[in-house]
C-alpha cells in the first residue's frame, strides 16, 4: 500500500509486518522515530504476540535481544552512534553465539565532539563484529531491507544491521509501498532456530572456548558470511518475485555499462551521486555508479566485476580511518587488486556536512582528469584547519579543539584561546 | 522463616541431619529427585563455596519449578569452571552471555517464554558478587525496576576471584585483595566504601530480597523455593566463601559462612515489597576475631603489626548490623 510516511514510521510497519516476538527501545536520535513506532502498535494491541521492553541502555537491549533470541524468539531493536558504541561488547557477543537479532542502525556520527548527524561512522566501526550490513539507498529500500533481514538473518543465524542515514532517511517524510500482512508471511516463515534454549533439551550456549577450538568458531562465523554472498541475491530475486520490486542484493550499478570514471558510494548519497552522474552524462562524460548494498559481507567478486571495465574509481564514503583514510575505500582496492585500477578516496558528508551536487560535480570532474589526491575531504574549510594548526604551533595551551574551530567560524564569541 | 526449631542438632556446628526429620520435611539435596542441576566434574576448587551454593540454589528452583528452568550465567567463576569447552556440567539450559549483562539476558529469555505462552518455564540469572555488584549493576537495576520475571541470585564471595582475587565492591573493609594489599598505614581495603546490594535491591520495591549462607542450605533452599513461588523481579544473594581468595582451608568453607552470620558480619534476612519479614537469628554469637583469623586476607590485623583497632571497627559493623536487623534475641542482646 502506498503511503506518504517518515522513513522511521515505515520502517517500523515494516518491522512489525515481520511479527518480531521481543523489541527492545532504548531512545537515541536519529533512531527513535522507530522504536516509538514499534512501542504503539504493541500497546495498542496492533502488534500482538510481541512484548516490547523499556530497557535501560543500549548494552541492555543488545543484551535482552541476545537472551530473547536464545530462547527462540524473533527480535528486534534498532540504535545509533553512540548508542552503538555502548552495546558494543553485545553486539559481537550476539554475533559469537550465532543469534540472529536484526537491528536497525539509524546512521550516526561518533562524538566526541558530540554530533547527531550522519554518517557512516557508527555502523562502519562494527565492521569486524561479525555482523551482517545492509545499507539502504531509499526509505523503500530500507523497508524492503528489513524483510529480507530476518529471513537472511535466520536463515545463517547470525545477527544483520540494516543501515539506513539518520535524518536524511530516518526523517524523510516520502511515498513508500508498505506490503501486505500477507506478502510478508509469504516472503518470510516463522522463526525456526538452530538453537533454543529448552527445558525439554538442555543445552549450553556460551561455553568458554580455549585454542583448541576457538579459531573454527570465528572461521564458521566467516563461512556464513561467505553463504551470505549466495543468499543475498537470492533472497533478493525471491522478494522480486513475491513484491514485485527490486531491492536488495549485494551491489547495483547505474549507467556503468561504458563508464570510464566509477563513482562507489553506500546508502542515500546515491541519489545525489546519480543526479550529478546524469548531469554530467548529459555532457559527455563517462561515467557511473557502483553502489555497495551489502557491505559486510563485503561482495569482492561483484564489486571487482563492475569495476574492471573503468579506468579509475573514486570511492565516496561517509567515514574516515583516522591516520589512514577511507574504511570502505580500502575494501574496494582489495576487490580490484592487481587491475592496475586508479582508485580515488573521496571523505565526504562526516558529521551530517552536506554532500551537494555542486561538490559532487567537482570532484568527479577531477577524477575523470586524475587530478585528485588519494585521500580528498570534501568541502574541508581548510582556513579553519590551517588556522587550528597554527594555532596550536603558537600556543602549547592551545585549549579545545572544537570549541576554537566554532569560533574560528563565527559560532561562538568566547575566544579563551585566541 | 524457613527456620525450624530443631532438638537435635550437631554440638558446635548447630546442623540438623536430614535423618532426624520427617521425609516431607527434607531438604531437596537429600531427596532422590533432586536435578543434579550442576553435575560432578566440575573444575571449582576443593571447599569453593560458589559450586556448593550454586548446586542447591538451581536444584532448589529446579525443584519449585518442576524442573522447568533456564539458567543465564554472568561470566565469572561459576560459569567457567562449568563450561571448559568441551565440557559442560549443566543440565539445565543454560547460556552465558558477558560479564556485566546476565539480568538483561535473563530479561530477554523471559520475554521469550511470555511471548511464547510458555508460562511455566521460569528463569533464574546467577553470577559472582563482581558480576553482580559492579559490573552488572545497571542492568539488574534495570531488571528490577521493571519488575522482570527473574530470580537473580549473587554469589557473593566477596571479590573478583576469577580474575586472581581483586577487589570489588562487595569486597569488606580491611580484607586484603590484589588491588587492596596489606601496605601502608591502612592496610587492605578501606573503610567507607562498598555498597549493600540487598538493601538497594530493597529499594526497587520487588517481591522479595533475601540473603542466605551456604552453612544454612536449609534456610537457602526455602528462599530459593520461596522466589520461585513468586513472579516479578527477585534477588537472592547468597554467601559463598572462597578458600582460594580467602587464604582459608577448604574445610572452612562452610565454618566461615557459618561465623560470618553468627558474628552479624553477613546478615541473613528476607524482605518482600522492600520490608524486612524476617531474619535468622543469631544463635551462638561470636566475636569478630573467630571470623576473621582463620582467613589470610584478615592476617595483617594480627601477630607482629596487629591492627586492633580495625579489628574493633569491624565489630563494631557486625554489631551495628546485629542491631539493625534484630539479629540476637532479646535476651540474649542484653544478656
Amino acid at each position: 500500500m502506498l503511503k506518504q510516511i517518515e522513513g522511521s514510521k515505515a520502517v517500523a510497519e515494516a518491522v512489525a509486518l515481520c511479527r518480531p516476538e521481543v523489541i527492545c527501545a532504548y531512545p537515541i536520535s536519529p533512531q527513535t522515530h522507530i522504536v516509538e513506532g514499534l512501542g504503539e502498535m504493541v500497546k495498542s494491541g496492533e502488534l500482538t504476540p510481541c512484548e516490547f521492553i523499556n530497557v535501560e541502555s543500549e548494552f541492555a537491549a543488545m543484551s535482552v535481544a541476545i537472551g530473547s533470541s536464545a530462547a527462540g524468539a524473533r527480535s528486534y531493536t534498532a540504535t545509533a552512534s553512540q548508542g552503538l558504541l555502548f552495546m558494543v561488547e553485545a553486539v559481537y557477543n550476539a554475533a559469537g553465539l550465532g543469534l540472529p537479532i536484526v537491528m536497525t542502525v539509524a546512521n550516526r556520527a561518533i562524538g566526541a565532539p558530540i554530533n547527531i548527524w550522519n554518517d557512516h561512522s557508527d555502523s562502519l566501526s562494527q565492521r569486524d563484529s561479525g555482523w551482517m550490513q545492509l545499507f539502504a539507498e531509499t526509505n523503500q529500500e530500507a523497508v524492503d531491507l528489513h524483510i529480507q533481514a530476518f529471513k537472511l538473518a535466520e536463515e545463517l543465524s547470525m545477527p544483520i544491521m540494516v543501515c539506513m542515514d539518520g535524518f536524511i532517511l530516518t526523517h524523510a517524510f516520502e511515498r513508500v509501498d508498505i506490503p501486505t500482512q500477507e506478502q510478508v508471511d509469504g516472503y518470510l516463515p516463522p522463526f525456526d532456530p538452530r538453537q533454543s534454549l529448552d527445558p525439554k533439551e538442555p543445552i549450553s550456549i556460551g561455553a568458554m572456548v580455549g585454542p583448541e577450538a576457538f579459531m573454527e568458531v570465528k572461521y564458521l562465523a566467516h563461512a556464513k558470511q561467505m553463504q551470505a554472498l549466495e543468499l543475498i541475491p537470492q533472497l533478493a530475486a525471491e522478494f522480486k518475485q513475491q513484491f514485485g520490486r527490486d531491492s536488495g542484493g549485494l551491489v547495483r550499478t547505474y549507467r556503468a555499462d561504458d563508464a570510464e570514471t566509477m563513482i562507489v558510494a553506500m546508502g542515500s548519497v546515491l541519489g545525489t551521486v546519480k543526479d550529478t552522474v546524469d548531469e554530467l552524462r548529459e555532457q559527455g562524460h563517462k561515467i557511473g555508479v557502483l553502489g555497495i548494498i551489502s557491505y559486510r559481507p563485503f561482495p569482492l567478486k561483484e564489486v571487482r566485476a563492475a569495476l574492471v571495465n573503468c579506468k579509475r574509481f573514486v570511492v565516496l564514503e561517509k567515514s574516515l580511518a583516522v591516520g589512514m583514510g577511507g574504511i570502505v575505500a580500502t575494501d574496494v582496492r582489495m576487490a580490484v587488486s592487481g587491475t592496475g585500477l586508479k582508485g580515488f578516496t573521496a571523505i565526504a558528508g562526516l558529521g551530517g556536512r552536506n554532500i551537494t551536487k555542486a561538490s559532487l560535480h567537482k570532484l568527479f570532474l577531477e577524477a575523470e582528469q586524475e587530478k585528485l589526491e588519494p585521500v580528498t575531504f570534501v568541502d574541508l574549510d581548510w582556513d579553519v584547519v590551517n588556522k587550528q594548526l597554527e594555532r596550536e604551533r603558537q600556543n602549547r595551551h592551545s585549549g579545545p579543539i572544537a570549541e576554537n574551530i566554532l569560533f574560528d567560524k563565527g559560532m561562538s564569541t568566547s575566544a579563551k584561546f585566541g | 522463616m524457613g527456620y525450624q526449631t530443631v532438638k537435635f542438632y550437631q554440638t558446635g556446628t548447630y546442623t540438623v541431619g536430614n535423618r532426624l526429620l520427617a521425609p516431607d520435611e527434607r531438604s531437596v539435596q537429600a531427596g532422590e529427585l533432586r536435578s543434579n542441576s550442576i553435575n560432578s566434574g566440575h573444575r571449582a576448587c576443593q571447599g569453593c563455596g560458589e559450586a556448593l551454593g550454586a548446586r542447591y540454589a538451581i536444584d532448589a528452583a529446579m525443584a519449585e519449578s518442576n524442573n522447568q528452568l533456564i539458567a543465564v550465567n554472568a561470566t565469572g567463576c561459576l560459569e567457567v569452571f562449568s563450561t571448559p569447552y568441551p565440557e559442560s556440567s549443566w543440565q539445565v539450559p543454560w547460556i552465558h552471555s558477558l560479564f556485566g549483562n546476565a539480568p538483561a539476558v535473563a530479561t530477554g529469555v523471559a520475554a521469550a517464554m511470555k511471548v511464547k505462552g510458555k508460562t511455566e518455564v521460569r528463569v533464574v540469572a546467577q553470577g559472582g558478587d563482581g558480576g553482580t555488584t559492579d559490573i552488572g549493576f545497571g542492568c539488574l537495576s534495570g531488571m528490577f525496576e521493571r519488575n522482570d520475571d527473574v530470580l537473580y541470585i549473587c554469589y557473593d564471595n566477596e571479590a573478583y576471584m576469577n580474575t586472581g582475587v581483586q577487589r570489588s565492591s562487595a569486597t569488606p573493609p580491611t580484607a586484603r585483595t590484589a588491588t587492596t594489599m596489606p601496605v601502608g598505614k591502612e592496610p587492605g581495603n578501606v573503610f567507607g566504601q562498598g555498597k549493600n546490594v540487598p538493601e538497594i535491591a530493597m529499594a526497587h520495591n520487588i517481591p522479595y530480597v533475601a540473603t542466605a549462607t551456604v552453612a544454612d542450605l536449609r534456610d537457602l533452599e526455602y528462599k530459593v523455593r520461596k522466589a520461585m513461588k513468586m513472579h516479578g523481579a527477585r534477588y537472592i544473594q547468597i554467601f559463598v566463601p572462597c578458600p582460594l581468595g580467602w587464604g582459608a582451608a577448604s574445610h572452612d568453607t562452610i565454618k566461615l559462612a557459618r561465623l560470618a552470620k553468627e558474628t552479624g558480619m553477613f546478615p541473613v534476612f528476607e524482605a518482600e515489597h522492600g520490608e524486612v519479614t524476617g531474619v535468622l537469628k543469631i544463635r551462638n554469637k561470636q566475636p569478630i576475631e573467630e571470623y576473621l583469623k582463620p582467613q589470610k586476607r584478615f592476617a595483617h590485623l594480627f601477630g607482629k603489626h596487629a591492627h586492633p583497632e580495625m579489628v574493633a571497627h569491624l565489630q563494631a559493623i557486625a554489631d551495628r548490623n546485629i542491631r539493625k536487623y534484630g539479629l540476637l534475641d532479646e535476651e540474649k542482646a542484653h544478656g
